[in-house]
């Protein structure tokens, strides 16, 4: 669409603009503003230089090691999930019927999940994996497999990695449907002339097909994970120990939790900083491909 | 055949912590800490009779509904001319502002609850709905202008030219005779932005002193421990908004679907 | 090779069909020479497209057979008949190259190395497709993807038959005769039957040695290009084919003279009595109306005259039933009333819509 250039279009953009800025700009001042400084409480600022980034990225002190753990931890949850999430949604939208009731049925099952609050996402994992109370837990530790995510954990780990796919693999699933169902007859038609396998049909046509969105569902799910605070928090509440102590996690027990700004300023633009540079090289991948297939 | 399987294994997997949720919550705790059953041996509607008798419980849905609402139509209301002026025009800086607003939806929760909780508590809104409302509009205003700038480009330019030439003003010709034709994309934003603002805790919890539901399910702690069956109805009944727009919008979607747009 | 037999063929999409509009394909019988190219002609939803898909066997015909080289194909899936199928929309894999692409058809049927390589570089041979052999199928224009289309057909050697639906329908107007010129080489070069399916009279009649026109799920005429415009056997076929059509007037036939209304033609020969209440039509086309200014014919009202260059269309009225004629473009057209003079030997009968001899 032809666009014209009009500067009087801020106007427009004004509203938006100040709403978001006030929610975005401000509270990044004053984290940064926490970030230099320390205190000692009752609001008296100290000058501190850049001393709390240094000692966030220093491994060896207490609050580096805290980060590099909660960081290491955020990232390993990520990438589990994604490798259980990313093939598993692939092969439920291979499997759903294309149209009709039974298509219908389906998608309101997959789509209940995805629309609960998160924290009934906590309690239902909560009441479903205890080990005295949870279908799933109490029947794990009845088939002789020692289960209990309250002390265990690698139980604490199983259980938030299944909350997790319980809860969004349906995302994907339903991008790969949308993505499916938009691939022509005309080139399943194709492929049986030509004798193509049912695994040929799948590399050649269907993934090809559905590179876009799997590049969004990637990217919604890594970044949606890799902040996760919630779910895990209701469960397990990042224990046991620190053993599923995310990276929010961290974050909120040091600055609600204790109040250390300063530790909780530098953490936080370190923090947003990851993310921003996650967001941005995902962006880059998309537009650089859309500009090669407008070119093509 | 292998299809039928992975699909029923899939769909089972995800009713049955459903299915236990709501077995759980028609048992009196006494029974859940004693037996493991897979139907009530008593059944009892107390859970439930406790919610709806408290006002504290039931001031807790509204609150969370309140400002679900609030933040929806505040979202939508600034949305609206910012995505039009993103379809129509270029201006200064809107693609860095386009980017801008979108990696504010990728924005850590997390990093916003401490700075909030000291904006909010100096500006005096805190612990209302309003504060929560205006603080999910971080994520839910840049989804709202995203999905709305789609719609919108889906609109041919003359539409408007037309307009202006018959004597529409902007604002006129934008009520009477754009907003019917974006109407579904209208529908899209608000469905994400009651969804997202809906299902968010942390920040719901922080800037309020437990008004929202969410938080007020924390505290089904009694005397012998956690209530399992009050917090079971509790879930239940926070779930039942998200299972009534499925079903309201249960033809849209798979109609959507059939028509092979993502 | 394939010499191709509709046995009684038809199709429906109903269990019981009773009416004739449940039918997508009406019964008939029809061979399709080896070798032969054909164009199988009509407007949308007749169908053409209907009747490709069971020839290639997308879809399995509700009733009757379908015979290849005399052995029954009708239940056999796709992949086992020695067809080949371009589509409307060119079908490529766009992660793989042209020559990969080309190699797809012949190593899914588990085609020695070198006889694949050796197959491969024909085709592109034949197909001009050498300068792009290597490069990913994705970035090609649509021209270039209908013709890797094509070739992935031909690449297999046991290939009797290639069907093609309208396969011309995205490519630029400029290089469509360009393409259909390459399809009509590719066709004397191989010995290969090919059906094509369109809705564009130009193209079937320039492509085709017989044209196939359909209308409503039937077969209304089998012929040459020629033998269409010359003796078209139902109304249709003459509205269909030539520009403008076949004028059509309701008549009532009594031996050797048609009466249209209180106007009589004389016919060359007599017709046989027809059922009373059939529907009787003649037809006559346009270039077989001489345009006169006064004397014995079909005296018309002149409403409009389209002067196209070469000739000139004039569009009258008899009765209140519009009739066309062409006049050369140096004819002086009065502006309200002329004769209309028919060459008797061009004037058709109709019954039902179906031609009488």
């Amino acid at each position: 669409m032809q666009k014209s250039i009009d500067n009087r279009a801020w106007f427009l953009v004004a509203p938006v603009f100040m709403l978001v800025a006030f929610n975005a700009i401000l509270p990044l001042m004053t984290v940064v503003n926490y970030s230099f400084q320390d205190t000692f409480s009752n609001n008296q600022f100290f000058w501190n230089g850049a001393q709390w980034y240094v000692e966030l990225l220093d491994p060896r002190s207490e609050l580096g090691e805290r980060f590099y753990g909660s960081l290491g931890r955020s990232l390993a949850f990520s990438a589990i999930i994604l490798a259980i999430e990313v093939p598993l949604g692939m092969m439920v939208a291979l499997a759903m019927p294309k149209r009709g009731a039974a298509l219908a049925v389906c998608l309101m099952m997959m789509a209940l999940p995805l629309l609960l609050p998160w924290n009934v996402v906590g309690i239902i994992w909560q009441l479903f994996a205890r080990d005295n109370i949870g279908l799933f837990g109490w029947t794990v530790n009845a088939i002789g497999i020692p289960f209990n995510y309250t002390n265990s954990a690698i139980s604490s780990w199983v259980v938030i990695v299944l909350m997790d796919v319980w809860h969004w693999t349906s995302l994907i699933a339903l991008l790969c449907f949308a993505g499916l169902r938009a691939i022509p007859d005309a080139y399943y038609q194709a492929a049986k002339i030509d004798g193509a396998s049912r695994m040929l049909v799948f590399l050649r046509i269907e993934l090809p097909k559905l590179q876009r969105v799997l590049t969004i569902g990637i990217l919604l799910r890594f970044m949606d994970s890799f902040m996760i605070y919630t779910e895990p928090f209701i469960v397990t509440g990042g224990g046991p120990g620190n053993y599923t102590t995310m990276l929010s996690i961290n974050l909120v027990k040091i600055a609600l939790g204790q109040f250390d700004l300063g530790k909780a300023g530098a953490m936080s633009i370190v923090y947003t900083l990851i993310t921003l540079s996650v967001c941005w090289v995902f962006y880059t991948i998309i537009t650089m491909r859309e500009e090669k297939e407008g070119a093509a | 055949m292998t299809r039928r399987v992975t699909l029923f294994l899939y769909l089972l997997f995800l009713m049955l912590p459903l299915y236990w949720l709501v077995n759980l919550s028609f048992k009196g705790n006494m029974e859940i800490m004693t037996t493991m059953t897979l139907l009530p041996q008593q059944p009892t509607l107390k859970n439930y009779a406790y919610i709806f008798n408290s006002p504290e419980w039931l001031g807790g849905l509204l609150f969370s509904l309140g400002y679900v609402a609030l933040n929806t139509i505040i979202s939508l209301s600034v949305a609206l001319p910012a995505a039009y002026a993103f379809s129509r025009y270029r201006f200064l800086g809107d693609k860095h502002l386009f980017f801008w607003l979108l990696s504010n939806r990728m924005a850590p929760a997390a990093v916003f609850a401490l700075p909030y909780f000291n904006i909010y508590s100096a500006v005096g809104l805190f612990d209302s709905i309003w504060a929560v409302a205006l603080a999910h509009c971080i994520f839910n205003v840049p989804l709202a202008v995203w999905i709305l700038e789609g719609f919108m480009s889906g609109v041919p330019r003359e539409i408007d030219e037309t307009a202006f030439l018959d004597g529409y003003s902007l604002p006129s010709f934008f009520v009477r005779v754009f907003v019917p034709l974006i109407a579904s994309g209208i529908g899209v934003a608000a469905f994400f932005c009651f969804m997202f603002s809906w299902v968010e805790l942390l920040l719901a919890r922080t800037l309020t002193n437990n008004r929202a539901i969410s938080a007020i399910m924390t505290q089904a702690i009694s005397a012998t421990g956690i209530d399992w069956g009050l917090l079971a109805a509790a879930g239940v009944l926070t779930s039942i908004p998200g299972a009534l727009v499925i079903w309201f919008v249960r033809n849209h979607i798979a109609r959507g679907f059939a028509l092979g747009r993502v | 090779m394939a010499q191709i037999q509709l046995e009684n063929l038809a199709h429906s999409y109903l269990v019981n069909p009773t009416k004739p509009w449940q039918w997508a394909l009406k019964p008939m019988n029809m061979t399709w020479r080896q070798g032969g190219a054909y164009a199988l002609l009509g407007p949308s939803g007749c169908g053409k497209t209907t009747l490709l898909n069971v020839i290639s066997g997308l879809v399995t015909p509700s009733h009757g057979r379908i015979l290849f080289d005399g052995r029954d194909v009708s239940r056999i899936p796709t992949e086992a008949r020695n067809i080949a199928q371009v589509f409307q929309f060119p079908v490529v894999y766009d992660t793989m190259t042209v020559a990969d692409n080309l190699a797809f058809p012949l190593q899914n049927r588990g085609v020695s190395k070198d006889i694949v390589a050796a197959r491969v570089s024909q085709v592109g041979h034949m197909l001009g497709l050498e300068p792009i052999m290597n490069r990913r199928a994705r970035g090609l224009t649509a021209d270039l993807k209908q013709k890797v289309s094509l070739g992935r057909g031909l690449v297999r050697s046991d290939v009797g038959a290639i069907l093609f639906d309208e396969p011309l329908t995205v490519i630029d107007p400029h290089l469509k005769w360009q393409l259909r010129a390459q399809i009509r080489r590719v066709h004397a070069e191989t010995d290969v039957t090919m059906i094509y399916v369109t809705h564009d009279q130009t193209e079937a009649l320039t492509f085709a040695d017989s044209v196939v026109v359909m209308y409503q799920g039937e077969v209304v005429q089998i012929g040459t290009p020629q033998e269409l415009f010359d003796r078209p056997a139902h109304t249709f076929v003459g509205y269909f084919i030539g520009s403008p059509g076949m004028n059509v007037l309701p008549a009532r036939i009594e031996g050797d003279r048609a009466h249209i209304g209180s106007h009589v033609l004389q016919l060359t020969k007599g017709i046989a009595a027809t059922p009373p209440d059939a529907k009787v039509e003649i037809g006559i086309r346009p270039e077989y109306l001489r345009v006169e200014r006064s004397g014995p014919g079909l005296p018309v009202r002149v409403r409009r005259v389209d002067d196209i260059g070469r000739i000139k269309i004039v569009h009258c009225e008899l009765d209140g039933l519009p009739i066309a004629a062409v006049a050369g473009e140096d004819a002086e057209i009065p502006a309200d009333h002329v004769v209309l003079v028919p060459e008797p030997s061009q004037i058709h009968v109709y019954c039902n819509s179906h031609r009488v001899e």
